[in-house]
């Protein structure tokens, strides 16, 4: 080893924090993709219309099932033999977007599951229509009940991120990756990204933790 | 030997490799759990880093830190004992706030009887809270064993040659459809998941009045 293992880090930094950006970028674009189809999901598997609820039920239990990463794989190495070639930043975010909406979905409906009967009972009362209840009532609740949850899920499709090493995106571990094999430093490289994820992930943890705190105090008793 | 024969030959080893893994983070997990519970702030604190960070970095990263990292120091480790000490240590981190979860919700009474009826404070937990605690630590054992199932597949990029890595090496060399042979490997990780999941159901449904809550 040449070294202490922190030196070098300087002129690392940058490359490695232009890999961060990428992967945060890809969170993101799974992000806003994948948890609105989650949302529409979790209506879905509830729906009267059972074709429809067939389908989603597959696709959520394939999401479920399958490794992200051969999901990446099959975005990126399999599609391209029915004459679909994805770039490697839409095939990430294709495969993460899956992910994102399966387990947003178990989330979402276990959210809107958790408002009570009795809220939807009062709308039809009202002469609410079904759609508009669920809009205006049942949704904004379930979803409140859902964010501790969400945020969660969002912490790790952050660091789902990394397995696009393998798709060749140049996302943080691939920046780490590409350095370790120029100067053969890989430990210390490899400690230095691992540090950024654990700068992100660590703090973002903990305000999960308060919004979940926050939400339990903002709540009616019965939603606690 | 057809590309899909070649797949289901990577069986095993994906097999050994979720064994070994889950034997060594079951296992690593309790004193780890433990140490996090300590009254002693220099067992409590470096037990909880170490669960934290081993959470918060990637596992795919473990992996790359395990392989490539160590080889410079001098512990060259083959890819398939990589992956397991990985794995294995991730898996610890992950168990032990599993654990840590089952202890606390049993009712504290059962310490307090243990102690009233004299046993030592390691003998209840030894005779009374940990045998209750792991029945509700189980279902989240079992979630957890799937999700190490799948994690497996992360060791293709390190190159231990499992199920991924073969399918990976088989849609490459152009050996039939990349789609349908990847798709062959996902479904192989659904079909190995869903037997742990009944088990585990099964498993549940047997233990769960045995607790006190």
């Amino acid at each position: 080893m040449t070294g202490a293992i922190y030196s070098g880090w300087g002129d690392y930094l940058s490359p490695l924090l232009d890999g961060l950006k990428t992967s945060l970028s890809l969170a993101g674009a799974s992000l806003a993709l994948g948890l609105p189809i989650g949302l529409l999901l979790a209506l879905a598997v509830a729906a009267p219309l059972r074709p429809l609820r067939l389908v989603c039920i597959v696709l959520v239990e394939i999401g479920r099932a399958v490794p992200a990463l051969v999901l990446l794989q099959l975005a990126y190495y399999g599609l391209p033999s029915i004459e679909l070639t994805l770039t490697s930043f839409v095939a990430g975010t294709a495969g993460l977007t899956w992910i994102t909406a399966t387990y947003s979905s178990e989330i979402f409906r276990a959210g809107i599951a958790s408002v009570p009967e009795g809220q939807r009972e009062a709308s039809a009362a009202l002469g609410v229509g079904v759609s508009d209840t669920y809009r205006t009532i049942i949704i904004p609740q379930g979803v409140r009940v859902a964010l501790p949850a969400l945020l969660g899920l969002a912490i790790q499709v952050f660091q789902g991120t990394a397995l696009a090493f393998t798709i060749a995106l140049p996302e943080l571990l691939s920046a780490a990756y590409d350095i370790g094999n120029e100067t053969f430093r890989f430990l210390s490289v490899l400690t230095l990204a691992g540090l950024m994820y654990v700068a992100i992930v660590i703090p973002a943890g903990i305000i999960v933790r308060h919004v979940e705190i926050r939400m339990g105090k903002h709540l009616s008793p019965e939603l606690r | 030997m057809g590309p899909y024969w070649n797949i289901l030959a990577g069986l095993p080893t994906t097999v050994a490799l979720s064994a070994l893994a889950l034997a060594i983070g079951a296992v690593a997990g309790v004193p780890l759990m433990l140490a996090r519970r300590s009254s002693l702030f220099l067992l409590r604190a470096p037990a909880r880093a170490v669960i934290d960070l081993f959470r918060a970095i990637p596992p795919i990263v473990w992996l790359f830190i395990i392989f490539f990292g160590l080889a410079e120091t001098g512990l060259q480790l083959t890819p398939f004992n990589a992956a397991v000490a990985g794995l294995g240590v991730i898996s610890a981190a992950y168990l032990a706030e599993v654990y840590r979860g089952g202890l606390m919700a049993i009712d504290k009474g059962q310490w307090e009887a243990g102690h009233a009826l004299g046993l030592s404070q390691f003998h209840t937990f030894q005779y009374v809270l940990a045998p209750q605690a792991f029945r509700v630590a189980l279902p989240s054992m079992a979630t957890f064993a799937i999700a190490l199932l799948k994690d497996t597949s992360l060791a293709y990029s390190i190159g231990v040659n499992e199920v991924l890595f073969r399918a990976n090496s088989e849609a490459q060399i152009g050996s039939g459809s990349s789609l349908a042979i990847l798709a062959f490997a996902g479904g192989l990780y659904a079909l190995l998941s869903i037997p742990t999941a009944l088990v585990a159901r099964r498993l549940d449904t047997a233990l769960r009045d045995k607790v006190a809550r």
